[in-house]
């Protein structure tokens, strides 16, 4: 016990020392500070790292608070953009306002929900938005817990589930696009906001079923088995649809595509390293979303972008309701520069 | 001025102690005043985060309790027969050059221990046990009894070494062989050694956090089924403190009941231990 309370102290000075030592400003350096989604984070570190080649004075660096946990640093004015994976909620666009913080928001690049299976599993081919409501609905904790409750025919065999933690929007989204209410959810599931976690639980687990982003789903191929999802709606694609860049695009992987936003601060888009790097952003995330995993905005929707930014449009092109299920980005884009 | 500087140093550890103590008390005050010890004790399900809430502390210890079992269950055989060939069977040579080699399991850092669990064990079991989970209790806890393994044997050993040599000759001159002597004479005198060994590696194995946060799930599940995903106490809370919790909110404030169940646990086991320990220096065998 008292050498563990040595150790403690130890570490205390060692890292106060490690610190004070490290927060020596040096030159004249620019800062663009950025937090927020660990979904996102790929893409602006993706820019922030071409960024750098170009103007080495400016540092950028990038945060992964969760799109909540961005918000709450952004409304306080602690960072210059926050990176989201759903559209800001009416409980942060209150908080902004409240500090008086303007945004810009400006979408990125699309997502698709995957919803994954073991390739071990032989009876799950599709599944339906009803299915997965009833299977993770509240009123499911500790009720639904065998695939045949899900859906007849499915083996009498438990089933294990996979989700992103409370805290990131990709659950937020998945919620809200599911069940309905963005937040609601049974609780018994493995939750975890690392998705490299989630990967490893159902690749390992035959009677597992998990959700995450198509990224990690495109990373992990030869591991899992993507369920696709039959919305039972025609006019978006007869029957099941699987996710993949294509079905994300043309709309059809309903409703499970997303966007993905980051939100500029307005003051200091007039700090010129982070217009900079907002224009570097929009001019590069189609060509860098899709190296990291993500599928490009169509070009017209990057233009609108743009446009966004010059005549400095601000609130948010969702009325600050949060996650809102089958968006046409371009669409909305162009409603709002009319 | 040196005598006060070290007084000071001292205190440190005690003061530490007495915050620590106090924040826990003072945070799951506040836990208690919006869920009932009916809530917290009567339940089964564990899910504070979510929308349809239970607060069911069984569903944690139960896991706690899974994995700390399934790894004094590796542990203890496995330890004991270690100490019992190192005292009286190893010859010296041999016995300078292993009794430092199980020392160093103890130095690994246990998040090496974890990914063992994760991406060695897990995989190796699931070749024998069907329907074994990606993330499980056993492997888990199979993993934790390697960890706590030179906590056995190391504190068995001392407490088997220490059992005098005229007991053993006496055993010898009844006629006793020595496996007799062994187990009917030396464990039995080394006893309270071996339980306080024990007693320190269970509450080792129940605040162990990093195995169980990367190997064993984060589900929490009141079953006592060791191929199931779980969650202990402690992976719930490096759960919870890994995201955004506002402080002040009931999400918050779980962390410290969670917290305050465990320290109970583990001061239990330690005050135990202590006394046993107690007892064996006092020469009550």
């Amino acid at each position: 016990m008292k050498m563990k309370w040595k150790n403690v102290f130890g570490g205390i000075i060692l890292t106060v020392l490690i610190v004070s030592g490290c927060s020596k400003k040096g030159g004249d350096f620019k800062y663009v500070k950025i937090d927020g989604s660990s979904t996102v984070f790929p893409i602006s570190e993706a820019v922030a790292e071409e960024f750098r080649k170009k103007d080495a004075n400016i540092r950028v660096t990038v945060g992964i608070a969760g799109t909540g946990g961005g918000f709450k640093k952004f409304c306080a004015g602690e960072t210059d953009i926050s990176d989201a994976s759903r559209p800001i909620k009416p409980s942060e666009v209150e908080l902004c306002q409240k500090n008086n913080i303007g945004y810009i928001e400006l979408p990125v690049a699309y997502d698709g929900l995957t919803i994954v299976i073991n390739p071990k599993n032989t009876w799950a081919k599709h599944i339906t938005v009803q299915e997965l409501k009833k299977l993770w609905q509240p009123a499911a904790q500790d009720k639904i817990k065998t695939w045949n409750q899900v859906r007849a025919g499915w083996p009498n065999r438990p089933i294990h589930l996979y989700g992103p933690g409370v805290d990131s929007g990709t659950y937020d989204y998945f919620t809200e696009a599911i069940v309905g209410k963005e937040h609601a959810s049974r609780g018994d599931f493995t939750a975890s906001e690392d998705d490299n976690v989630l990967v490893q639980g159902v690749s390992t687990d035959e009677e597992a079923l998990g959700f995450f982003g198509l990224a990690y789903y495109e990373e992990n191929k030869n591991k899992l088995k993507p369920l696709p999802v039959d919305d039972e709606n025609n006019a978006n694609g007869r029957g099941p649809v699987a996710a993949s860049m294509e079905t994300v695009m043309d709309g059809t992987y309903q409703p499970l595509s997303r966007p993905i936003f980051i939100y500029v601060n307005q003051k200091a888009l007039n700090r010129p390293e982070v217009s900079q790097y907002v224009q570097y952003y929009l001019e590069n995330a189609a060509v860098l979303s899709r190296e990291v995993g993500y599928i490009p905005l169509s070009k017209k929707a990057y233009a609108l972008a743009q446009k966004r930014v010059e005549k400095r449009i601000t609130g948010s092109l969702f009325e600050g309701h949060g996650s809102q299920v089958g968006v046409q980005i371009d669409v909305v884009l162009e409603k709002s520069l009319q | 001025m040196i005598k006060a500087l070290l007084f000071f140093c001292g205190m440190v550890s005690v003061l530490t102690t007495l915050g620590i103590v106090g924040i826990l008390v003072f945070e799951t005050w506040g836990f208690f005043q919006h869920v009932s010890f009916k809530q917290f004790f009567g339940d089964t399900q564990w899910t504070p985060l979510f929308t349809n809430q239970h607060f069911g502390i069984w569903a944690l210890v139960s896991g706690t309790v899974l994995t700390s079992a399934v790894a004094i269950g590796t542990a203890l055989p496995l330890g004991l027969l270690a100490a019992i060939y190192l005292s009286e069977f190893a010859t010296k040579n041999f016995r300078l050059f292993v009794k430092p080699a199980l020392e160093v399991l103890a130095g690994i850092p246990t998040v090496i221990y974890g990914y063992f669990a994760l991406t060695f064990m897990t995989p190796f079991l699931q070749n024998f046990i069907p329907g074994l989970s990606g993330f499980n209790a056993l492997g888990a806890g199979i993993v934790m009894g390697m960890m706590i393994l030179p906590i056995i044997a190391s504190l068995s050993e001392d407490a088997i070494y220490a059992v005098p040599p005229s007991l053993k000759e006496g055993a010898y001159a009844l006629g006793a062989n020595k496996l007799a002597t062994i187990f009917k004479v030396v464990l039995p005198s080394s006893f309270s050694g071996i339980a306080a060994a024990t007693i320190l590696a269970i509450s080792r194995a129940i605040g162990e956090t990093m195995i169980v946060v990367i190997a064993a799930g984060q589900q929490p599940n009141f079953s006592f089924d060791p191929r199931e995903a779980i969650q202990t106490m402690t992976a719930y809370i490096v759960q919870v403190s890994l995201g955004d919790t506002p402080t002040g909110t009931l999400a918050y404030q779980t962390i410290f009941a969670v917290g305050m169940t465990l320290f109970l646990f583990t001061l239990l086991l330690n005050l135990f231990a202590h006394h046993l320990r107690r007892r064996i220096l006092k020469g009550h065998l």
